[in-house]
């Protein structure tokens, strides 16, 4: 115990001892989570629209205004021809264009229907989607007041059947994106710095060869393991605090579940990642390859991980291949129990599944670790 | 030139030994672009969600039989009662609940009006948004085909055109992203490391007290990371075409021209790290913590830049990866020649000739 003691403490005094690294381990995290929260969303707003208009009534006009008043579009610029208006699209300066028809008016009264012609850059597709269904939603109610303009105020039509849809959205009436992102950008900082740090730790010493110095010391194995590992279990617990803090007092995020069990997920999750370190420090010969390692694993984890995309939406096999994937449960977890206030009872395989990555993980770690070259 | 040549030889050496690392180095790029072209997309497929069917009638099923039809939906579970509900969400099997309301059909036949409620767990809003809108714009086929006999005057109706991109697939927006992270990444992080690796273990100390220049022993350092970041780049670029159906509208050899110059851009960058790091930790630390997030969330890679803040659209300026990714894409997608991108690449250039300004300021050619 008092062996431990002095590595933790040894290995403390280089964390502190390092200028270079102690603001990239506390600042930068807390940084990343204040800026990227505000970069994550899905959300389309201020969309470049631009328009050509061939019918100059003051009905287009009126159709340009219902455009210009909604908070998503941008109305910028009125280009005379549809060919200039596709090279500016070419050019990335507008990505909708509405092209009003020549006799856009007359042929509404007239032929009691006319075209309407948009065109969208579709490059981002699910962009693309979400604007098609700003644009038809501004069209048709512009329709419907239009309708009722033209309409002789006698005659009545037949009423159609209406189904409608009233949706309401629970945990998060606004649609906040923040809400949504900010326990998975937590995550993501943990799981990183965590990794990395044990994934290097070792290796460094390994590397610079005074990792062959501790082996010729009366320190048992599992002395040293606990040691080494100790330290980072502490910090990945302090930068799950800070973030809290932060997610808190800045964002306003909701808090509803209970606080002691996010740490007692997480101090299990935090076992899983640094036996996935200690394991990655083992094969390796040199800090440019665990890192490379920890790096290609945790860029998968996290794609996969549901953090930006739902994994519902992926195919099977690649939803199997999640079922392994630690960073996928502990994203869930926060979500659920941040979010939602979802009990132990609802996260119960959620904690088995963790506990069991972290033993098979810290065995195969402890296993394979060698004092001797 | 022969020195310089031996050099050279040297760190390719040290690259094609470690087995471990070139394996990572040509395995990411295929395991990234197969991962965005084929398991992450925005788009939802068989979300779980659950019926609360009050009316239990012919109408509501028909509504029901629709839903289940489209392969956005499969219903799990039927749901005894309104309380229940927030239950299941805190479990997480569903995602939304649908409740019809008492005599359905009745009121459809009577007041021309029913209703459809949407319970959605909104704790990831864009899936709760995107749900509600399907099966709103399901209700609206199946009202559609109910009113197919009445008529209605005044009918605007929209045609619309996607353009670069008409069936809406994800991968060409990934792409772009995940090419661009690739060499920036490979590059800035391999050349940092490579470089203070030699600080750590003070070699780097030999190198400098030998004959050759010092800007040479920095130059010798890139060169065999532009070859690797080359390969790479290609590597994508075939599998974007091959695999994923990409087109390739523009140029190939002014595709491959911005390529290169993205990943010098790149490599200064790795330069500069390099000269600001004492040891291999802080250099990756660096390169991954400070490039990699803000690169893969401020470039527009995933996230659309104009939906951000003012102040991050003005950071993500200096984001070398935003205005490549605009490159690229104009030159796989819309087709278009450097007539339209003389901007970005003139902000790249601009770039990489900072960098290695600043490099050369900082370089020192004595270590303390």
């Amino acid at each position: 115990m008092k062996i431990i003691g002095y590595i933790v403490q040894k290995e403390f005094k280089q964390i502190f001892r390092n200028k270079e690294m102690l603001p990239i381990i506390f600042i930068m995290p807390i940084i990343q989570l204040i800026i990227l929260s505000n970069a994550a969303t899905f959300e389309i707003l201020n969309i470049k629209f631009s328009y050509v208009d061939n019918d100059k009534t003051s009905f287009s006009r009126s159709l340009i205004d219902t455009f210009d008043a909604s908070t998503y579009f941008n109305v910028q610029n009125e280009y005379p021809s549809n060919k200039i208006a596709s090279a500016a699209m070419l050019k990335g300066e507008v990505d909708v264009i509405l092209e009003i028809p020549q006799h856009f008016e007359r042929s509404l009264i007239k032929e009691q229907q006319t075209d309407l012609a948009v065109i969208i850059n579709a490059i981002n597709g699910a962009a693309a989607g979400v604007e098609n269904g700003y644009i038809n939603q501004i069209i048709k109610n512009f329709n419907t007041n239009a309708r009722a303009k033209f309409m002789n105020q006698n005659a009545s039509i037949e009423r159609p059947k209406t189904i409608e849809a009233s949706p309401s959205f629970w945990f998060n009436k606004t649609l906040n994106y923040k809400t949504f992102m900010i326990p998975g950008i937590l995550v993501l900082l943990v799981t990183m710095i965590t990794l990395f740090l044990s994934g290097m730790n070792i290796v460094r010493e390994k590397e610079i060869g005074t990792l062959e110095q501790i082996n010729v010391t009366p320190i048992k194995k599992h002395q040293f393991i606990v040691g080494k590992l100790l330290p980072f279990w502490i910090l990945g617990l302090a930068l799950l605090s800070i973030g809290l803090v932060i997610a808190k007092l800045l964002f306003n995020i909701p808090i509803i579940g209970n606080l002691g069990l996010m740490y007692f997920y997480t101090s299990i999750y935090i076992l899983v990642v640094l036996g996935i370190g200690l394991f990655i420090s083992n094969f390796t010969e040199t800090q440019q390859q665990a890192m490379f390692i920890s790096w290609f694993f945790t860029v998968i984890f996290i794609l996969m991980s549901g953090l930006f995309t739902p994994i519902e939406s992926m195919p099977r096999w690649a939803q199997y291949i999640n079922e392994f994937n630690p960073i996928r449960y502990f994203v869930e977890v926060m979500r659920m129990v941040m979010l939602k206030g979802s009990s132990l009872a609802d996260i119960t395989s959620h904690i088995v599944k963790t506990i069991i990555f972290a033993i098979v993980m810290n065995v195969l770690a402890v296993i394979s670790y060698k004092k001797v070259t | 030139m022969k020195r310089f040549r031996g050099f050279i030889k040297k760190e390719f050496f040290h690259i094609y030994r470690d087995k471990r690392s070139l394996f990572i180095l040509f395995g990411m790029p295929i395991v990234q672009i197969m991962l965005f072209g084929f398991a992450i997309t925005n788009e939802i497929n068989n979300v779980n969600i659950a019926i609360l069917d009050h009316s239990k009638d012919a109408t509501t099923q028909e509504i029901i039989t629709k839903i289940e039809a489209s392969n956005y939906f499969s219903i799990q579970e039927s749901i005894p009662n309104e309380a229940a509900i927030e239950n299941s969400f805190k479990k997480g099997i569903i995602k939304a609940v649908l409740i019809f309301e008492n005599d359905f059909s009745k009121k459809l036949g009577k007041d021309n009006n029913a209703t459809v409620q949407i319970i959605a767990d909104a704790t990831d809003p864009n899936t709760a948004n995107t749900i509600s809108n399907y099966i709103n714009a399901i209700l609206k086929n199946y009202q559609h085909e109910l009113n197919k006999a009445v008529k209605i005057p005044y009918q605007i109706i929209p045609k619309t055109r996607m353009v670069f991109n008409p069936e809406l697939k994800g991968v060409f927006m990934f792409v772009p992203g995940v090419m661009t992270i690739i060499l920036m990444l490979v590059s800035a992080m391999m050349t940092s490391i490579s470089i203070t690796r030699e600080k750590e273990l003070g070699t780097m100390e030999v190198l400098l007290v030998s004959p050759l220049k010092p800007i040479l022993v920095i130059v010798g350092k890139v060169v065999p990371y532009i070859f690797l970041s080359i390969i790479n780049a290609t590597i994508i670029i075939l599998l974007s075409i091959f695999v994923f159906k990409m087109p390739l509208q523009g140029s190939l050899f002014l595709l491959a021209l911005e390529s290169v110059l993205f990943i010098i851009t790149s490599l200064s960058l790795g330069i500069l790290i390099s000269t600001i790091a004492n040891s291999q930790q802080t250099a990756m630390m660096i390169s991954l913590m400070a490039l990699m997030l803000p690169t893969i969330l401020l470039s527009g890679f995933i996230f659309p830049i104009t939906s951000m803040p003012t102040i991050l659209q003005v950071i993500s300026n200096v984001i070398p990866a935003k205005w490549f990714i605009i490159i690229l894409k104009g030159i796989m997608l819309k087709g278009v020649g450097i007539s339209f991108v003389w901007k970005e690449t003139i902000i790249l250039i601009g770039m990489t000739l900072f960098f290695i300004a600043l490099s050369v300021k900082k370089y020192k050619i004595r270590l303390e």
